[in-house]
This record gives structure tokens, sequence and C-alpha cells, in this order.
């Protein structure tokens, strides 16, 4: 692990220091801290209907925020818009700003951005190829031409199943387990070094232990990278987040830290969600 | 309930169950009557010299089909270099980039290509083909059956492009792939099974087409060098020596025909084990 790291500095294609993010810093929830992702006047539309109404969110540094809220209430809609993957729906369209360290999404190069802003599905989707060739496609897609064996291996280690594949590299993804193939499908959304995880309900395909698992991982992802999660699952927004945006019918209704959304919120809305009363 | 009604719905049971099992054995047989007259027949007159000798002068005893069954092969390929490339790329547009109207009379019109009629194909391919130049070819042959393989391909390429989940092409975009590059690279691998075995389908199934060759491939009593003379073909054989008055000609017919059904099953049952075999490998 030691030597991968090591090595990781020199070969991860890496198109801009990341430092520069850090000189913006807005306040979440009454503190100032970095932010990745600044989201204003955000409205989404999927032809005539309005998904999204006037959101504003930031989206802090090397944080994991969770998106909480009834099924169809706008949150995939709106992780889904950070990383521009709604361009391919037709109709689609929003307007308001979505700044990536202070750029707009808009300015930069779809297939730039997206190797910025990584994405992990609701189900896993691994390609019919085999474990290695996964994690190399985004590395290949982008040209990089580099030492492939090193970058699989780090990014299997960083998503925490290097251990369990080392010896069946070259074997179809499909013969791992539904746990084995959403880490594999994190490793492969890590392999391009993104700034940013955005994770669709991960783990709503997955059971219980596996599910501890990729907690576990985001935890460990966070020294590196900005998560931000969509879930159904109260339990996990508490226990893996650092803060907590609560959405209701394309709005958002109320942002801050998760210990003091889950035990002190402030709207009556959120509080009747959470404690279980609708949704 | 009286008995003699319950007796009556009984009977009427059996004998419906009975019809439609008699029907279905039916269909099972007519294959196997197929298969078992042309081996029967055909098997006689199936040896070595079938396969490497030319025709021989009527008369003469003995002789093969050298010629047809080159013939065939060589219309097959000019089929597949001309049919599977336009159908694999408008399958592709079909599933993945067609707009609604467009696709629709694109899908409408493949589907009205694909019931005209093979005799019209090969009328078509006459005039484009041979009357220009003024001699028939090995190459009007093979357009008139390329152009039946593209519908047949397009429709299978498209079925199985749209089988290959919607996430998967979501996954590559989200890594950065283009459009182009995630069909290249993730969905036209993730469906190639399905898509090679309609293609050597398509190609079977026009393996047998006779109309659209006689008057365009026509017919040759010695090798066609090159793509184009006329040309001897296996069915076109097949239909000139049944119609024919001499017993030596039915007898290489029955084999003729024995060994393009060969062909066709060879091609039909082997994608289907080797697609059922890669589909097991790859999980799906």
């Amino acid at each position: 692990m030691a030597s991968a790291s090591q090595g990781r500095e020199s070969v991860v294609p890496k198109p801009e220091p990341r430092v520069r993010a850090i000189g913006t810093t807005s306040t979440v929830s009454g503190k100032e801290t970095p932010v990745r992702f600044q989201i204003s006047n955000l409205d989404f539309f999927y032809g005539p209907k309005q998904a999204i109404f006037g959101m504003s969110l930031n989206i802090p540094v090397n944080k994991v925020t969770a998106i909480i809220g009834p099924s169809g209430c706008g949150k995939s809609t709106f992780l889904r818009t950070l990383n521009r993957m709604n361009d391919t729906i037709r109709n689609a369209r929003f307007s308001g700003n979505i700044l990536l360290d202070d750029q707009d999404i808009m300015g930069i190069d779809v297939v730039g951005l997206r190797r910025r802003v990584g994405m992990v599905f609701q189900r896993p989707n691994p390609f019919p190829k085999s474990i290695y060739d996964n994690v190399a496609y985004g590395l290949r897609i982008n040209g990089y031409k580099g030492r492939l064996s090193e970058l699989v291996e780090h990014s299997l280690r960083r998503a925490a199943l290097w251990d369990e594949v080392k010896d069946y590299l070259h074997k179809s993804a499909f013969a791992l387990s539904g746990g084995q193939q959403q880490r594999l499908c994190i490793a492969r959304a890590l392999a391009v070094d993104p700034e940013v995880l955005l994770l669709d309900e991960p783990c709503s395909a997955l059971d219980p232990v596996t599910t501890a698992k990729i907690e576990e991982l985001m935890f460990q992802l966070k020294d590196s990278c900005t998560m931000a999660i969509v879930t159904h699952n109260m339990q996990q927004a508490a226990r893996a987040s650092d803060f907590t945006a609560f959405m209701l019918d394309g709005k958002l209704i109320e942002h801050n830290e998760t210990s003091k959304l889950f035990t002190t919120p402030s709207d009556p809305r959120t509080e009747a969600y959470i404690t279980g009363r609708f949704g | 309930m009286s008995r003699l009604n319950l007796i009556w719905r009984k009977s009427l049971n059996v004998l419906m169950l009975t019809l439609t099992g008699v029907a279905a054995l039916l269909v099972v047989s007519v294959l196997f009557l197929i298969l078992g007259y042309l081996l029967w027949n055909g098997g006689k007159s199936l040896n070595w010299a079938f396969f490497t000798q030319l025709p021989k002068p009527v008369g003469e005893s003995g002789g093969g089909m050298a010629n047809a069954i080159i013939g065939s092969l060589k219309l097959l390929l000019l089929a597949a270099l001309i049919g599977l490339p336009i159908g694999l790329l408008t399958g592709v547009y079909l599933a993945e980039f067609g707009g609604k109207t467009f696709s629709f009379i694109t899908r409408y019109t493949t589907d009205l290509l694909n019931g005209v009629p093979s005799i019209v194909i090969g009328i078509f391919a006459y005039s484009v083909a041979v009357l220009p130049v003024k001699h028939f070819s090995t190459f009007a042959g093979g357009f008139a059956l390329g152009v039946m393989v593209i519908p047949i391909t397009v429709r299978s390429t498209e079925e199985f492009l749209r089988a290959v989940p919607g996430t998967l092409r979501e996954g590559a975009m989200a890594l950065g792939a283009s459009k182009w590059r995630t069909i290249a690279t993730v969905v036209l691998p993730a469906a190639k099974g399905g898509i090679i075995t309609g293609m050597l389908l398509s190609l079977a199934r026009v393996a047998g087409e006779t109309a659209p060759l006689l008057f365009t491939a026509f017919n040759n009593m010695y090798s066609s060098p090159g793509w184009g003379q006329p040309t001897a073909s296996l069915p076109v054989v097949l239909y000139t020596y049944a119609s024919g008055p001499y017993d030596d000609w039915h007898r290489q017919a029955w084999a003729a025909g024995l060994v393009l059904l060969a062909l066709v099953l060879v091609a039909n049952v082997g994608t289907r084990l080797a697609l059922s075999r890669g589909g097991a490998a790859r999980g799906v």
C-alpha cells in the first residue's frame, strides 16, 4: 500500500493542482468551510415539469453530504445535475448556477467535468469485462498512457477490494458478489482520481454487512475526496455523513450538520420525516 | 350437474389436448422428415468427388459441385461485406442515436424491406448490377443477397443493443466517455454474442435463396474466377438439376440439398451453442 501511495503522486493524471479549490470558503450552517460545489437558485425541468425549485446548497470539501427525502423529491435529479448526467435526457434543462471550484460547470468540457466528478449508481453496473479492465476503463478513455497496473492496484486498495480480488484480476467482473461489484464500481470511479464522488443510493441493493463495508470505505475516502450521497436510509445518513440536506417536493427544506439536523431539526417537516411520520 | 355432462367435459378436454399435441408433433416431425428424406436420398450421392470435382458433361456419370460450393461461399462473402456493415450501423443508429420520427420511418422501412419477395430483390439487383454492364456476375448475385441481409441484421442488432442495460451506458458516460466511445467500448462488446449470432443467422437464411440469383449470378458449368462472371451456386444448381431430365442430376440435386441444409443447421445450432456458453461465462 505504501509504495502504491508514493507512486501515485507521479502517475495520477492531474490537470491542475487541487489546492486551488481550498481558496473558496463559504458558510455552511454557521461555519466557514472550504466548499467544492456552490449551487445557487437551481431550477430543474423535465420538459414542462419542474423537478427542482430554487435550490441553493454548498457542498464542503472532503466531507460527506447526505441528501435525504421521500421518493420523487428530486434528490437523484439534483445529484445527476452535478456531473451533467441529465444532459442525456431529452428536454431536460436547468437554470441557476452550479460552480465547481468557482468554475461554472456549464463552462467545463463535460468529459473533463465527469473525470473530476465521479459517480456510483444505485445498482452495481460493472462492464462485461475483467476486473482489471473495469478499473482501467476510465484511465484508458482519458488517454492515460502510463503504468496502468499500479493505478489499478491503487484504486482497488482505496476501494478496499484489493485483497479479495488480487488473484483474480483477469476474471470477469460478473463473478463478484453484489457488494464486491459495488466496490469495484467505486474503484473504477476512483481510478481517474476524482475530486468529488457522487453516490446515488449506493447501498440500496446491498445487504447490511456489505452496506457497513461501503460506509467504512466512505469514511476512509474522506481524506481525499468530497462525497455527496443520496440515500433513502436515514440511519445511513446519520452514520455516514457530516452534513445532511433534506429535500421535499423539489425544494431544499433544511441543510445542516448531520448531528444537528437529526437531533434538533429546525423545520417541522424535517422532524416529521426523520421520525418516520411520512415518506 | 349431470354425470353425462361431466363425462362430456372430460372427454372434450382430452380431445383438445390430443389435437394440440398432435399439431405440435407434426411441426417437429416436418424438420426431421425433411432431414431424413435428404439424408436417405442425398447421402447416397454424397462423396469426396462431390466436394472436389466440377460437373461432368451430361451423359457421363460422377463429377461434383465444387464450383457451386465455392460460388455459394463467394456470394455469401460478398453479401456479408455489403449487408453486414450497413445493417450493423443502422441497428446501432436505431438503438442508440435515432430521433423519434426518422427512427420510426427507418424501422418501418426495414420491416417492409424484409418482406419484399426475394424475386423482386433479384429484379432490382438485375437492373442495378446486371443491365449496366450487360452480363451476369458473381458481384450482382452477392449484391442481391447483401440487400436481403440488411433488414435481418438491422433488427437483430437493434434488439440485442436494446437489451443492454442503460446503467452500463451511464457507468461509462459518468467516467467521461463520449457517446460513441461508450457504444464502441461498452455497449457493443456487451451485445457482441447476440449481434454475431444475428449476423450468422441472416447469412444462413440467404444461403438458401434461389430466386434472387436466377438473373444475377445466373449459373455456370465451370469454375468462375474473379467476381465479374456468372457463377454456379448450390441453390441454383439444385433447382436446375432437380428440374432436369437426368437421374444423375436428380441424385446430385439431393446431395446439394443435404449440403445446403447441413450448412444452415450447423450455422444455426453452432451459434446458439456458442452464444449460450458465452452468455454463461459472462454471467448474463
